[in-house]
């Protein structure tokens, strides 16, 4: 038994969608009044909500941006809330701490050039020619922080071209290992011996140079951004190394791997900051001394890489054994196949966790206070002890805090971007 | 690795100690192990230098000698004639009692925000998500000095509680004195009897555990779903309570009190008789460091924990739920019994991390005055003994024990509920 089949011969028209199913009753009801817990549970969240803007909106919208001191925004009856004037009033000793006036534009350009050196690092799409400002850049900023002969870091410099040259020539008369192997004392024999010399003679002939600024002087946002960044720049490559002796097949060198980075993550940053700031002098030879951002710098940096060495481990651990062996088939070396396969891929995996501990790390950086340096956190008790602002405490905190959140907020955002961009699967 | 076969019978040569792979290996690390040996015996070497010419040789002696400060928060018995050692262990129990607290109430949070912001309700969801980019966000050390900045600020001063008209008065029916110095609360005072109390309470627990097996041996053979919950909970609280009351209740309340004044009821009599009584200086004072450092880091560690929730809850594959659901489960019991159990296989590990770096973080007491190990072996001591090296290598091997615990401990439990592979 058969049956016509129906078949609709012209379209139906077009209705419109029912109401309370479109635009923002629809979203809210499906968003926030799904049920009636719901409606319960939103309706305490804006509750919430509300209160804190009823709270603070006031208080932070007051016109007391010019206040001289705290006694003024208690004076004055416009003011009923937060008093922004110490804003103003400390907000060149929160950036630099006590950089000299004079010489406050050398952080900034040399802030702003850091932008520029890290540029082609972040972003792909820029002509790969500016690496070769992102690798003179340590040297240029150093010299712009600190100041003094610029011999000095030019001969740090030249230590690196000495090697390469060294490199070069050698390496077609005795082989490549012992090329670099000489090519590497080479230039630790010129950082040790040569280039205090040489950068002092050339200082006498020819003295080219920017006036020197004391460590002492640095402070706030510009001790931690240097602190930093250079931990951050100098603990990746350090990170990678532990890694990948922790992943080696030689025992003593995985041996001496696993007991560093266990170390370091047993301690807490404070113990290691106090050992640069009291005991690091008991392990040098009597007459040398280190300056204390120098010390802390190590110390943030040594932290910082046993965590990054675990981050990049758990990458190099979840990548499939057959990408290892691919590069051993096709006849690479284990220098060759860990740069050229292995840790592209592995970097790529433990992006996020690399950009963690960079957040970790730059939000460590406020320990320094603890052992006297006067980054952001440690300027809070001198300027609570002055006679002006005597007894601020809100509006210094927020706005510390806000300082240190838009930098790791954007880094976290960053790695989000760069998360994405490289994604390879669908 | 390459292992190339050599010809038979070549003569060993000193160059394959570095192009030979059967050899080159051997020479690395015996190269590498020198430079590690001439490196520390290099520190050390230095060390004894500076030392010999400080005329200072380690010396654990200091150890043993009185301390000579006083420490406000302390949970085992301290005086200042007490040693150094004493100071120390004064200062660990103080540092675990931190992180044990702080871990708990982390989690909790964390769970919460966890769950909370994967949340349909898009308020709510937003909300989480604000909270965890502000406080993981910002320095655990300015949370610390900013919650005690502020607990200090708000909260009213001892001398506001005094007069005839105080500003501020006692709360939860005058026996918590919520201050600026931080909260005072009753302290138990136990009598003849309460020693019963207690064996009742440990049978109870005894006897949760005993009912816990019974009700799901229970729900596999007959499937009745008892209210194990509500039941456990009373088997924990009513019979402790009723030989409470049998006995005569055997267990003293000492009120806070303030510089000789404490509670008063309502006709501004002071509690003196029955169960209630003060005494000059009394009552359970949780400091306000310890409130301010517990709060921070626990809030600040939440936000963590709650991304490591949020992310081992996303790992858990759709399908799961839907076929908990097909199965007929309610929302609630699809989470509790399909996909949290296995979340937690990949939430445990960061949650493990998180713990160390709460402990870790706990040092940072020192910023709001709160003796922990740190101040009190690492501070006061190392200040007042000068002896830097001996402090902080203790204090290291201190945090070093601490940590390795903790990830031993946390690990055992991480096998136990790890995927079984064959």
């Amino acid at each position: 038994m058969s049956q016509e089949p129906y078949v609709r011969t012209e379209m139906l028209e077009e209705q419109p969608a029912p109401l309370g199913q479109t635009g923002i009753s629809k979203w809210m009801r499906e968003n926030l009044f799904s049920s009636v817990s719901n409606s319960i549970i939103s309706g305490l969240a804006i509750l919430v909500v509300v209160f804190m803007l009823y709270e603070f909106l006031p208080w932070m919208l007051q016109p007391s941006w010019g206040a001289e001191n705290l006694r003024q925004c208690y004076d004055d009856p416009n003011i009923n809330g937060a008093c922004w004037g110490i804003i103003r009033d400390r907000f060149n000793q929160l950036m630099f701490g006590f950089y000299p006036h004079a010489e406050q534009w050398r952080p900034l350009l040399a802030f702003a050039l850091m932008l520029v050196a890290i540029a082609p690092v972040l972003f792909d799409k820029l002509p790969r020619k500016m690496m070769w400002f992102s690798a003179v850049y340590p040297f240029l900023g150093v010299w712009l922080l600190w100041g003094g002969s610029i011999w000095g870091p030019l001969m740090v410099l030249a230590g690196f071209v000495i090697g390469y040259v060294v490199n070069k020539v050698l390496a077609n008369v005795a082989g490549n290992l012992i090329a670099l192997i000489v090519a590497v004392l080479a230039t630790l024999l010129w950082w040790l011996y040569g280039v205090g010399y040489v950068s002092e003679m050339l200082t006498g002939a020819m003295p080219v140079g920017i006036a020197e600024v004391d460590s002492d002087n640095f402070g706030g946002l510009m001790l931690s951004i240097t602190i930093g960044v250079s931990g951050i720049a100098l603990s990746l490559p350090l990170g990678i190394i532990l890694a990948l002796g922790r992943q080696s097949d030689m025992f003593i060198i995985k041996v001496l791997s696993v007991g560093f980075i266990e170390f370091i993550r047993g301690v807490p940053l404070i113990t290691l900051l106090f050992v640069a700031s009291v005991l690091l002098g008991f392990f040098l030879p009597p007459d040398v001394t280190f300056d204390l951002i120098l010390r802390v710098i190590i110390m943030v940096t040594i932290f910082a890489s046993a965590y990054m060495a675990e981050v990049i481990r758990g990458g190099l651990a979840a990548l499939p054994t057959g990408q290892y062996e691919a590069a051993d088939a096709l006849g690479l070396d284990y220098w060759q196949s860990m740069r050229l396969i292995i840790m592209p891929q592995a970097l790529k995996i433990s992006i996020p966790g690399i950009v963690g501990t960079f957040i970790g790390l730059f939000k460590d950086t406020t320990l320094v206070s603890i052992i006297g340096l006067l980054d952001p956190v440690g300027l809070i008790v001198s300027i609570q002890g002055t006679a002006d602002w005597n007894g601020v405490v809100w509006e210094l905190f927020t706005f510390i805090a806000l300082m240190f959140w838009v930098f790791t907020f954007s880094m976290s955002r960053y790695s989000m971007y760069l998360e994405n961009k490289l994604k390879t699967t669908h | 690795m390459a292992m190339a076969d050599q010809p038979a019978g070549k003569s060993f040569r000193l160059s394959m100690l570095l192009y030979d792979t059967r050899y080159r290996s051997m020479t690395i690390q015996i190269i590498m192990l020198a430079a590690f040996i001439a490196g520390v015996a290099w520190l050390l070497d230095n060390m004894y230098a500076n030392l010999a010419a400080a005329n200072k040789n380690p010396d654990f002696t200091f150890l043993s000698a009185p301390a000579g400060y006083d420490i406000n928060q302390r949970l085992v018995e301290y005086t200042s004639q007490s040693t150094n050692a004493r100071a120390w262990l004064v200062g660990l129990l103080n540092t675990l009692l931190v992180a044990f607290l702080g871990c708990i109430i982390a989690t909790v949070i964390g769970i919460s925000v966890g769950v909370l912001r994967l949340s349909k309700n898009w308020i709510v969801a937003r909300l989480m998500t604000v909270y965890i980019e502000i406080f993981r966000n910002v320095p655990v050390l300015l949370w610390i000095a900013f919650l005690n900045a502020i607990l200090s600020e708000t909260l009213p001063q001892p001398k506001d509680f005094k007069g005839e008209d105080a500003e501020a008065t006692m709360s939860l029916w005058n026996t918590v004195i919520i201050s600026n110095r931080g909260v005072f609360i009753p302290e138990p005072v136990f009598l003849s009897g309460s020693a019963i109390m207690l064996y009742v309470f440990i049978a109870s627990i005894v006897a949760i555990f005993a009912f816990g097996r019974w009700a799901s041996k229970d729900q596999e053979t007959t499937g009745r779903i008892l209210p194990t919950f509500w039941i456990k909970l009373a088997i924990l609280i009513v019979p402790t309570l009723i030989v409470y009351f049998v006995m005569g209740q055997p267990v003293d309340w000492i009120l806070p009190a303030f510089e000789g004044r404490g509670a008063f009821d309502a006709n501004g009599e002071p509690y003196t008789k029955g169960i209630f009584r003060i005494d000059a200086d009394s009552g359970i004072n949780i400091r306000r460091s310890l409130i301010a450092l517990c709060l921070a880091l626990s809030l600040y560690t939440a936000a963590f924990i709650a991304e490591a929730v949020r992310a081992g809850i996303m790992a858990i594959n759709k399908g799961q739920s839907e076929a908990a659901g097909a199965l007929g489960l309610r929302q609630n019991r699809v989470m509790s019994l399909v996909v949290l159990p296995q979340a937690l296989r990949v939430i445990i590990p960061p949650l493990i991390s998180q713990y160390l770096n709460l402990t870790k973080n706990s040092s940072l007491a020192i910023a709001v005055g709160y003796m922990d190990v740190t101040g009190t072996l690492g501070g006061i001591t190392l200040n007042q003994t000068g002896r830097a090296l001996e402090c902080i290598l203790l204090l290291m091997i201190t945090y070093l024990t601490i940590s390795l615990s903790i990830s031993m401990v946390m690990n055992i439990y991480n096998n136990s509920v790890k995927l079984k592979e064959r």
